[in-house]
């Protein structure tokens, strides 16, 4: 067994599951605010991407500017979409939501593809691309700057839920929408705020995933790789889903390597998670952190 | 749902028997008839076109059908359905490669594509909503990517060669012959579907759907249900698939992906979930918008238009946009899709001169 390697490949994991876990979170902050299981999470880290790629090729723009402008541009996006396609959902069964967010993914995903090709296309050079030494493993400087990226984000979610006021209210509604307005709490702006919360997250994530690898259509599986992530987590827990993206990276990778090294069914590094997935449903659907859900009638 | 339509007067129904007929009228019994009749003429036009689109909408119906079962009766959600689309496509080839008569390996397909959908029936009679789409979303990859590992069922990434539709020395090889096939399985299939909706089994279907803990109060069995309702699905998807194979065939591994699976959704949706006509209006709808999209594309062919978005090259695209655009459109605008467009056109004609 080539334990360097396994090695390697779990450090590779822990750094693409911080992303996950960005990925993750900004799924979850959708799912507690307004119920919505949002399919299209992958498209949003593929549009901003694409917009901040757009904006640094075509126009030139110093790599600051532009990603400013992407989150700008995100923001209005979630908003708009959470005003025009999910707010006349409200109240509808979970069914039409969930439909209805696959076809704003497949929407976006077919429009991306005809505006910017299907060709991975890589990112102006940023950083320098240095490799550093770490703990007698190469690592190149653009991950572990991602990883610090996703770890400030993470910080950023924890202040956000518990000192600001904003994030405070948006727990209010998570808990009872009833409640939160009667207490003078806006659900209709919390919906909305979090909708542009989340895509500006996921953009972010996007933009560091177009930096290390390269923009392309790929991106949107992260979307599909989140589900693994929250269920593990549980749906409606922040830190669930932060954990969760980190076992999943670790998890594919790991896979990856047994796959390899001694099982060669290959593909694995795609398809682990979902056979832990089903796992995890058949046995704790409610995942690690999540609440179980208790119904009456 | 289908009781909701306007009646005429002086049709007292007087027992349950009266009300749950399939046809609400002698009238429309006698127009249902005089449909399928009208279709079987239809290949004595000999417009391959047409004919073409009118298969692929008859095996897309019945597919779609089952997803209806599952989603517009059950309540329950299915992201895998082209997965079990494509077991019954490879199953019935693979029959068909060990002797067996493909017109005997049609309905074993399906059998054989319930049983895959049992197993992942089980959990679902556990999940509903949201856990059950996720679930059958990792449904959808394993059962992907055993299509591309399983060499022996397959045929691996080269995909699998099959055989035409054979009954009694009869070759139906052609798009004139191989219709009336299609057209055989799609009235036996949605017979029954409407059929199975007058019985208890159909109402405690729509029972689990509408309230799923008043239901189990009234003594409905919700895991047996819900598996029901899997296996149910999943054997309509089989059947469609089979058709599929034996169409065109050749069943190639990279079929059966998720955007054919959301295709599926959104013919129900566009349909009508809960309506068995609409599944049939879906999938013609969705077999003619890939269509009307080209010729669209076509007919823009070398326009300004066409120059500065690039329309040729971008049809495939174009397509999936429409998709895409047609499920949230008809989501917010039209929820309950076609069938209930064409209810209120019905309604309209019924008192032409004198609606309000």
């Amino acid at each position: 067994m080539n334990w360097e390697l396994l090695f390697q490949l779990a450090l590779n994991g822990l750094i693409v599951g911080a992303l996950y876990g960005v990925v993750a979170m900004s799924f979850v902050l959708i799912y507690k605010a307004s119920q919505v299981v949002n399919f299209a999470q992958g498209e949003f880290l593929l549009i901003g991407a694409w917009a901040c790629w757009w904006l640094l090729t075509t126009f030139q723009m110093p790599f600051v500017l532009a990603f400013l402008v992407t989150l700008a541009f995100m923001t209005v996006f979630g908003i708009v979409l959470q005003v025009v396609v999910l707010r006349p959902l409200i109240g509808e069964p979970v069914i039409s939501v969930i439909m209805v967010t696959i076809g704003l993914s497949i929407f976006f995903q077919a429009l991306m593809k005809w505006m910017f090709g299907v060709f991975a296309q890589p990112f102006p050079r940023i950083f320098e691309a240095d490799r550093v030494n770490v703990a007698g493993l190469e690592v190149q400087t653009v991950y572990l700057l991602s990883l610090a990226i996703s770890v400030v984000i993470m910080g950023a979610f924890a202040w956000f839920f518990t000192v600001s006021k904003h994030g405070l209210a948006m727990r209010a509604t998570a808990f009872d929408q009833q409640v939160a307005q009667s207490l003078g709490i806006s659900v209709r702006q919390v919906f909305a705020m979090s909708w542009a919360i989340s895509a500006v997250v996921s953009a972010v994530a996007g933009v560091v995933v177009g930096v290390v690898n390269g923009v392309s259509s790929a991106l949107s599986f992260y979307g599909i790789k989140v589900f693994p992530a929250v269920i593990l987590g549980g749906l409606d827990s922040v830190v669930g889903a932060v954990l969760g993206g980190l076992i999943v990276g670790v998890l594919e990778n790991v896979a990856h390597f047994f796959d390899s090294e001694v099982l060669h069914w290959g593909n694995m590094f795609q398809i682990a998670p979902f056979y832990v997935l089903v796992l995890i449903l058949m046995i704790k659907p409610y995942g690690l952190f999540g609440t179980r859900n208790i119904e009456r009638v | 749902m289908a009781g909701v339509a306007m009646t005429p007067c002086g049709d007292f129904r007087e027992s349950y028997r009266a009300d749950t007929t399939i046809f609400p009228t002698r009238l429309s019994r006698a127009f249902a008839i005089a449909g399928v009749a009208l279709l079987c003429l239809v290949p004595l036009t000999g417009d391959r076109y047409l004919l073409s689109l009118m298969i692929q909408a008859g095996y897309l119906g019945i597919a779609a059908l089952g997803l209806n079962v599952l989603v517009g009766f059950t309540g329950q959600i299915s992201i895998g359905h082209a997965a079990f689309f494509g077991v019954g496509a490879f199953s019935s080839a693979w029959l068909v490669e060990h002797g067996i008569p493909v017109a005997l390996a049609i309905p074993l397909a399906g059998v054989m594509t319930t049983a895959v959908g049992m197993v992942f029936g089980l959990p679902a009679a556990r999940l509903k909503g949201l856990y059950l789409a996720i679930a059958t979303l990792a449904a959808q990859f394993i059962i992907e990517d055993f299509f591309a590992r399983a060499r022996w069922f397959t045929g691996g990434v080269a995909g699998r060669v099959t055989e035409p539709f054979t009954l009694f020395g009869l070759r139906f090889d052609s798009n004139e012959t191989y219709f009336y096939v299609v057209l055989f399985y799609v009235v036996v299939m949605f017979l029954s579907a409407a059929n199975l909706m007058r019985t208890r089994d159909g109402r405690a279907l729509v029972a689990v759907r509408d309230h799923y803990l008043s239901a189990e109060m009234m003594g409905i069995n919700l895991t047996y249900y819900r598996t029901l309702s899997f296996g149910l699905s999943s054997f309509y998807a089989g059947i469609g698939g089979a058709l599929y194979a034996h169409y065109l065939l050749f069943v190639s591994v990279e079929a059966f992906n998720i955007l054919f699976s959301i295709q599926f959704l959104a013919m129900i949706i566009i349909g009508g979930l809960g309506s068995v006509m609409g599944s049939m209006m879906g999938a013609v709808f969705m077999t003619v918008l890939p269509e009307v999209v080209q010729w669209f594309a076509d007919a823009l062919a070398g326009s300004p238009i066409d120059r500065a978005l690039g329309l040729g090259a971008a049809v495939s695209y174009l397509r999936e946009m429409t998709i895409g655009a047609a499920i949230v459109l008809f989501l917010i605008f039209e929820p309950d899709g076609l069938a209930h467009r064409w209810r209120l056109i019905k309604a309209y004609w019924k008192l032409y001169p004198f609606s309000h």
